[in-house]
C-alpha cells in the first residue's frame, strides 16, 4: 500500500549549513505522525519542504504516490487542496475578521459567497469549540488560545485529508495546551485526515501521536509507535523525552559531555 | 586580497540581487494579466494608494508651483522677461515636476507602507499560510498593489499639475501683480497636450516602480521587526533612485525625437 506521505533521502542546505542530511520517513493514510526534535533539529524545514514553501536539494517527496518536488504550480496547487495547516503563531490575516480568514480557501478558490461562507466559518468554529461572537472580530482581538483555534478552524474548514501542525501547543498554558491537543486529536478523528504535527512538547506527543520520529541533525535517528516511545533504551530518545541536559544530543553551540544527569563538583 | 574578494562580493551580490528582481517582476506580470484578478483588492488599493495621497501630493505641488514662479519671476527680471513666468511654470510642472515630485512623495508614503505591510506578512507567515491555502501571493498581494499604483499615479500627476499651475497662478497674480486673464491666456497658449501626456506616461512607470519597490524588499524581508524596519527603508531609498533614473531615461527617450 502507497504511504500518503513518503520522504526519501531529502537533502537542504542554506549556504554551507546543512539542515536536513537525508530524511526518509512514512506516513500511511489515517496516521498521526508527530516529529520531535530540539530546536535547529531541522523540523520547520522537513516541513516546509513536504509543504512545498521550500524546494529540497535533493531527494524525493511523494504525497499518494506522487513526486511533489519540481511540479509546476498547477500541479502543486492540486495538492495544496488537499493540506490544512496550523502555523506555529496562527499566521492569521490580520486585515481580514475572522469569518474571512476561517473561509478563506473557500471564498478565493470555489468563489463562495458572503452567506455560506459566514456558516462555514461557523461550522469549523464550532468544531473547535468556538462560538459565532468572534465571526467579526479581527485577529488582533484575539487571545493566544483563540488566535490558535482560529487557525485550527482555518486548517480543518475544507475537509483536507493531510493537515500539519507546526508547533501547535507552544507559548500555551497547560490546561489550553491540553485543549488544543484535545481538539486536534478530535477534529483529525471526525475528519479521518492523515496529519503530520512538529514539536518538542512531550505532552502534546502523548495525545496526539500515532507514531512518533525524532529529528536530530537533520536525520530521523529514531521512529516507533508512542508504546514503543516509552519503553526505548536509545539514549538520543531518553535525553529527549525526559528534558536532559547531558547526554549524546548537542544543544546549539555547545557540546555537553555524555555523563549522566549529574552535577559534578567543581 | 582581501580588497579584491570584497569587490567580488559586492558584484555577486549585485547580480543575485537584480536576477531576484528580475524574476519577481517577470512573476508578477504573470500574475497581473492572468486570472483570478481581484478587483475588489485592486478598488481597495486605488482608495488606500491614490485618494489618501491626494493631500500630500497637492500640498507638495502647490508649493513648488508658488516657489517656481518666484524663482522664474526673479531669474527672468535679470532679461526683462518676467512674462514667460506662467509658460515656464506649467512646462517645468506638467513635464518635470508634477510626476517627479508626485512621485517622490507617494514612495514615501505608499511604498513604505506597503514594504512594512507585506514584509509583517513574510515574517509573521502569512504569505505562506496564503500558499498553504491555494493562493498565488504574487496574484493576491503584488498584483492588485502594482495594477492600483499604476493607474493611480497618472491622476495624481494630473492633479499636481493642476494645483502646481495654480500655486504659480496665485503667487504670479498676487506678488507679482500679472493680471489674471492674460496668465491663463498665455499659460493654455504655451502648454501643449503631448507637455501633460509625457508627464502622465512617466507618472505611470513611476506607479509601478513604487509599488513593485514596496512589494518586493517587503515579501524578501527577513529577521524579525528589524528586517521589516530595513525593508521599509530599502523601499523608499530604491524607489526614489529607481523614479530619478527612469525619469532622465524618460525624459532623454520622450525630448530627444
Amino acid at each position: 500500500m502507497t504511504a500518503k506521505i513518503a520522504l526519501t533521502d531529502v537533502h537542504k542546505s542554506f549556504g554551507t549549513k546543512d539542515v536536513l542530511r537525508g530524511v526518509n520517513l512514512q506516513v500511511e493514510t489515517g496516521q498521526s505522525l508527530v516529529v520531535i526534535g530540539g530546536s535547529g533539529s531541522g523540523k520547520s524545514v522537513m516541513l516546509k519542504s513536504i509543504l512545498g514553501l521550500l524546494t529540497p536539494d535533493r531527494g524525493s517527496i511523494k504525497i499518494d504516490g506522487r513526486e511533489t518536488i519540481g511540479l509546476a504550480r498547477r500541479g502543486r496547487a492540486d495538492i495544496d487542496h488537499q493540506v490544512g495547516m496550523l502555523f506555529q503563531n496562527g499566521a492569521l490575516f490580520d486585515s481580514l475578521p475572522v469569518w474571512k480568514n476561517v473561509a478563506f480557501r473557500a471564498i478565493q478558490n470555489d468563489g463562495m459567497g458572503e452567506s455560506d461562507a459566514r456558516d462555514l466559518a461557523v461550522d469549523a468554529l464550532k468544531r473547535v469549540e468556538l462560538g459565532p461572537e468572534l465571526l467579526d472580530l479581527s485577529p488582533a482581538a484575539l487571545s493566544g488560545g483563540m488566535h490558535k483555534r482560529v487557525g485550527l478552524a482555518r486548517a480543518i474548514a475544507s475537509k483536507p485529508e493531510i493537515i500539519f501542525f507546526d508547533e501547535p501547543t507552544t507559548g500555551l498554558d497547560p490546561i489550553m495546551t491540553d485543549v488544543i491537543n484535545h481538539l486536534i486529536r478530535n477534529c483529525v478523528q471526525e475528519l479521518g485526515s492523515t496529519t503530520v504535527t512538529i514539536t518538542h512538547d512531550m505532552t502534546s506527543v502523548r495525545a496526539i501521536a500515532d507514531k512518533t520520529a525524532l529529528l536530530y541533525k537533520g536525520e530521523i535517528i529514531w521512529q516507533g509507535t508512542t508504546e514503543e516511545l516509552e519503553g526505548s533504551d536509545d539514549p538520543f530518545l531518553n535525553q529527549f523525552i525526559n528534558g536532559l541536559a547531558h547526554g549524546p544530543i548537542e544543544v546549539e553551540g555547545q557540546k555537553l559531555d555524555t555523563a549522566p544527569n549529574t552535577i559534578e563538583a567543581v | 586580497m582581501t580588497f579584491l574578494a570584497t569587490i567580488g562580493a559586492f558584484f555577486l551580490a549585485f547580480f543575485a540581487q537584480s536576477g531576484r528582481l528580475s524574476v519577481f517582476v517577470g512573476q508578477t506580470l504573470a500574475a497581473m494579466l492572468r486570472p483570478p484578478i481581484y478587483f475588489r483588492i485592486i478598488g481597495q488599493q486605488i482608495i488606500r494608494i491614490g485618494y489618501f495621497s491626494l493631500p500630500v501630493v497637492a500640498l507638495t505641488s502647490f508649493f513648488t508651483g508658488g516657489a517656481l514662479a518666484i524663482q522664474i519671476y526673479y531669474g527672468g527680471n535679470q532679461f526683462n522677461s518676467e512674462a514667460i513666468v506662467s509658460s515656464i511654470v506649467a512646462l517645468g510642472i506638467t513635464r518635470e515636476l508634477g510626476p517627479v515630485l508626485g512621485g517622490l512623495m507617494v514612495a514615501g508614503r505608499v511604498s513604505a507602507a506597503i514594504a512594512a505591510e507585506i514584509g509583517t506578512m513574510r515574517v509573521t507567515e502569512q504569505i505562506d499560510a496564503l500558499t498553504t491555502l491555494s493562493t498565488n501571493p504574487h496574484k493576491y498581494l503584488v498584483a492588485p498593489r502594482v495594477i492600483a499604483a499604476t493607474i493611480c499615479m497618472p491622476v495624481l500627476a494630473l492633479v499636481a499639475d493642476i494645483i502646481g499651475i495654480f500655486g504659480g497662478f496665485v503667487v504670479g497674480t498676487q506678488s507679482f501683480g500679472f493680471n489674471a486673464a492674460i496668465y491663463v491666456q498665455r499659460t493654455i497658449n504655451f502648454l501643449t497636450v503631448d507637455d501633460v501626456t509625457s508627464g502622465l506616461i512617466k507618472a505611470a512607470v513611476f506607479g509601478f516602480i513604487i509599488a513593485m519597490m514596496g512589494c518586493y524588499n517587503g515579501y524578501y524581508s527577513k529577521g524579525g521587526a528589524q528586517g521589516v524596519g530595513r525593508a521599509t527603508t530599502n523601499a523608499v531609498v530604491s524607489a526614489s533612485i529607481l523614479i530619478l533614473a527612469a525619469n532622465y531615461l524618460m525624459t532623454a527617450l520622450l525630448f530627444s525625437a
